[in-house]
C-alpha cells in the first residue's frame, strides 16, 4: 500500500507539473574519501612541471582542499543528520513524515483520512489504556513483591513480574519485535551494550529478559516507578551528584557485575539518542570493567513509524503520543556473540570493536563521531590534527612554535 | 504536521536561485532542506554559530574563513539566497554552458570566479590585494603550532617573491591568477551532486 501512495503523489505531481521534493537516504554530493597528503600532492602536480618530491614546500593552490572540504561538509556533513529523523524513501500515510503533502487525488486524501481515523480514534485510546495498565501494575506489584524476604522466591515472582509488564507496555505501543539468535542472551554478571535509539530501547529488550538498569534517578512518575522496581530486584541508579563521579560509576557498576546473582546490567554507551542510521562513538567506561560485553544490535522499520526521539524537538509526553499514533513499531533485535576484552586491547579499542558488530548486524553506518556532538561543540584536538597533518607537508622536520 | 521544505520555498524564489546559480529544481530544494535543518534558530537566516555547529567544518584549519565568505562586509546573517550564491561557486563547469549567451554576466562558478573566492580566502581585509602578513595569518591558521614563526615567515616571503611580478610585496588577483594558471581549478574546486 505505501509504495502505491508514493507512486500516485508522483504520478499525480508529473500531470500537474509540480516538482517533487526527493528524500535521499545517503549523501547529497559525492565525496571521494582520499587523505589530506593525496589532495594536496595531487593538486600541486597538475600546477607546476616540478619534481614534487623534491618541492615539498607550501602552494598558494594548497588552499584548494580546505576550501573543498569546507564547503562540502556545509553542503552534507556524516554527523548532524544523525541527530534528526530520518527520511523514507516511500511514503507511509503519515503526514509528518512527507514533504510533499498536497491534495492530489481523492482517492490518495480519503486513505488518508481513513488512515488518521484508525490511527487517533482507534488505535490511541487502546494504547494509552494499556500502557497506563502496564505501568501501574508495574509499580503495584513490584512494591508487593519488595515485601517479601530476599531469595529464590522472590527473583523468581520478580522476574514474572517484570516481563509480564514489560510485555504489557510493549502491548502499548504495538511493538512488532523480532529477536535473533536468542541463544546469545545476555546471562548474569554480565554487561549488556546496545544502540540507543529512544527510550523504548529499554521496554523492547526488557521484554524478552530481565537486566538491571542504570541510570539517574528522576523525579515524579519516573522516580517512582525507579523506586518501585529497586525493591524487587536490583538495579543501579545514581543521584544526580554521584553521575559526575567517573570512579564512583565504575566502582558500583564491577562491584554489581561481580555478585552472580545479580542480573546483566543494561547500558547505552552511546550516551544519547541516535536516529537509528548509525551507531556513533562508544563511551569507554562500560568497557574499562572488565566484565563480557553482550552486545545486541537494534533496527526499528521507519515504514511503519519512526521510533526516534529528538529530544531538542519533543518532550517526552508528545513522544509517546508520536509513538502510539503511528501504524506501530517494527523492530528487530539481534543478540550478538558475547565478546571479552582481549590481550593487549585498551578500553577504547575493545569499545570500537563491539560498536562494529553491532553495525555491521543492524546495517548501520559506523561513524568514530561522538554523540555529544549533539548537544556540544567538538574538541580543538581534531583540528590541531588536521593542522600537524598539513604542516607535515610543509616541512620535513616540525619544529613546534612557542608562544 | 506536515508542510517544510518545498512549501516553505516559492517557486518563483526557486527560478530565480535557478537563474542566477545555475543549480537544478531539485538540487535546489536539496539544498533548501539542508539550509532550514542548519538553521536552528528558525528565522530564516544562518548566523556563524549555525556553521560551526557542523563538526567536519569546526575541525577545518580554514573553517572560519570558510565560513566568513558566506557573510558580506558588516552582516552576520545569511539568507537562503546569499547562501546557494556562495555555494554555487562549486558547482561544476559543464560544457554546454560555455557557449550560452556570450552577453550574460560571468556565471557564478567561472574558472575566474572560483579563483576569486580562494583569492577572497587569503585577503583577511578584503582590499583586493594579499599582503605577507596577511598570508602569514592565513599560514598560520593552516599549520597550528607545528612550525616555526621563522620557517613560516620564509615561506611567505619565497611565496610572494615567486608571484609578485609588479614588485609591491603584495599579490594582487591578476599575479594571483598567474600563478596558478596550470592548476586544474574547475575541478579541484567543484562539487558534484549526486543523482
Amino acid at each position: 500500500i505505501f509504495t502505491w501512495a508514493t507512486l500516485r503523489i508522483e504520478r499525480g505531481a508529473k500531470e500537474k507539473n509540480h516538482h517533487l521534493y526527493k528524500p535521499y537516504s545517503n549523501a547529497i554530493i559525492a565525496r571521494e574519501p582520499t587523505s589530506l597528503e593525496e589532495e594536496i600532492k595531487e593538486i600541486r602536480r597538475s600546477g607546476s612541471n616540478k619534481d614534487l618530491d623534491s618541492a615539498s614546500e607550501f602552494e598558494m593552490s594548497d588552499i584548494f582542499y580546505f576550501a573543498r572540504r569546507g564547503v562540502e561538509s556545509i553542503m552534507d556533513d556524516e554527523v548532524t543528520k544523525r541527530f534528526s529523523a530520518e527520511e523514507l524513501e516511500s511514503w507511509n500515510l503519515l503526514t509528518r513524515s512527507n514533504n510533499n503533502f498536497t491534495y492530489i487525488s481523492l482517492r490518495l486524501t480519503v486513505l488518508w483520512g481513513l488512515g488518521l481515523l484508525i490511527r487517533y480514534g482507534f488505535l490511541l485510546p487502546l494504547r494509552v489504556t494499556l500502557a497506563f495498565t502496564g505501568v501501574g501494575l508495574l509499580v503495584f506489584l513490584t512494591s508487593v513483591i519488595g515485601l517479601l524476604p530476599n531469595g529464590r522466591m522472590k527473583n523468581f515472582l520478580s522476574e514474572k513480574v517484570h516481563l509480564m509488564c514489560y510485555r504489557i507496555c510493549v502491548r502499548a505501543l504495538t511493538a512488532i519485535i523480532t529477536y535473533h539468535d536468542s541463544e546469545n542472551k545476555p546471562k548474569n554478571g554480565g554487561i549488556c551494550v546496545a544502540n540507543h535509539t529512544s527510550p523504548i530501547d529499554v521496554i523492547i529488550l526488557a521484554s524478552d529478559g530481565c537486566y538491571a538498569m542504570v541510570g539517574q534517578i528522576h523525579g515524579g512518575l519516573m522516580g517512582v516507578i525507579q523506586r518501585s522496581m529497586v525493591k524487587a530486584c536490583p538495579h543501579v541508579w545514581f543521584e544526580r551528584s554521584e553521575v559526575k563521579d567517573r570512579h564512583l560509576v565504575a566502582k558500583r557498576l564491577s562491584d554489581h557485575v561481580q555478585d552472580k546473582s545479580k542480573l546483566p546490567i543494561l547500558i547505552f554507551p552511546e550516551g544519547t539518542c541516535i536516529n537509528n542510521t548509525s551507531v556513533m562513538m562508544f563511551k569507554k567506561g562500560s568497557f574499562e570493567i572488565g566484565a563480557t560485553v553482550y552486545p545486541v544490535a537494534i533496527k526499528y522499520d521507519p515504514r511503519f513509524g519512526d521510533a526516534f526521539w529528538n529530544s531538542s524537538k519533543f518532550g517526552m509526553v508528545s513522544y509517546l503520543l508520536r509513538m502510539m499514533s503511528s501504524w506501530a513499531i517494527v523492530c528487530s533485535v539481534w543478540y550478538l556473540p558475547p565478546m571479552s576484552r582481549e590481550e593487549g586491547e585498551d578500553a577504547v579499542q575493545f569499545a570500537n570493536r563491539v560498536k562494529a558488530a553491532i553495525a555491521r548486524q543492524g546495517g548501520l553506518v559506523d561513524l568514530l563521531w561522538d554523540g555529544g556532538l549533539k548537544r556540544e561543540k567538538v574538541k580543538d584536538t581534531f583540528k590541531e590534527e588536521q593542522q600537524k597533518l598539513y604542516s607535515k607537508m610543509l616541512v620535513a622536520q616540525l619544529k613546534p612554535c612557542l608562544h | 504536521m506536515g508542510s517544510r521544505a518545498s512549501t516553505l520555498l516559492r517557486e518563483e524564489e526557486i527560478e530565480e536561485i535557478k537563474k542566477e546559480t545555475g543549480f537544478s529544481h531539485s538540487q535546489i530544494t536539496r539544498l533548501y532542506s539542508r539550509f532550514t535543518s542548519l538553521d536552528k534558530g528558525e528565522n530564516g537566516t544562518l548566523s556563524r554559530e549555525d556553521f560551526q555547529r557542523i563538526p567536519e567544518l569546526a575541525i577545518n584549519p580554514l573553517g572560519d574563513r570558510i565560513i566568513n565568505a558566506f557573510f558580506p562586509e558588516g552582516e552576520d546573517q545569511v539568507n537562503f539566497r546569499g547562501f546557494m550564491r556562495t555555494l554555487a561557486h562549486f558547482r561544476p563547469i559543464e560544457d554546454n554552458e560555455k557557449n550560452k549567451n556570450p552577453t550574460a554576466s560571468e556565471p557564478l562558478n567561472s574558472r575566474s570566479n572560483k579563483l576569486l573566492f580562494a583569492f577572497r580566502l587569503y585577503d583577511l581585509d578584503r582590499d583586493d590585494k594579499i599582503s605577507r602578513d596577511e598570508l602569514l595569518q592565513v599560514l598560520r591558521m593552516m599549520v597550528g603550532v607545528n612550525i616555526s614563526d621563522e620557517q613560516l615567515g620564509s615561506i611567505a616571503d619565497r611565496t610572494i617573491q615567486e608571484a609578485d611580478t609588479n614588485g609591491d610585496s603584495c599579490i594582487s588577483f591578476q599575479e594571483f591568477i598567474k600563478v596558478l594558471e596550470k592548476v586544474d581549478v574547475e575541478q579541484k574546486m567543484s562539487i558534484r551532486f549526486l543523482h
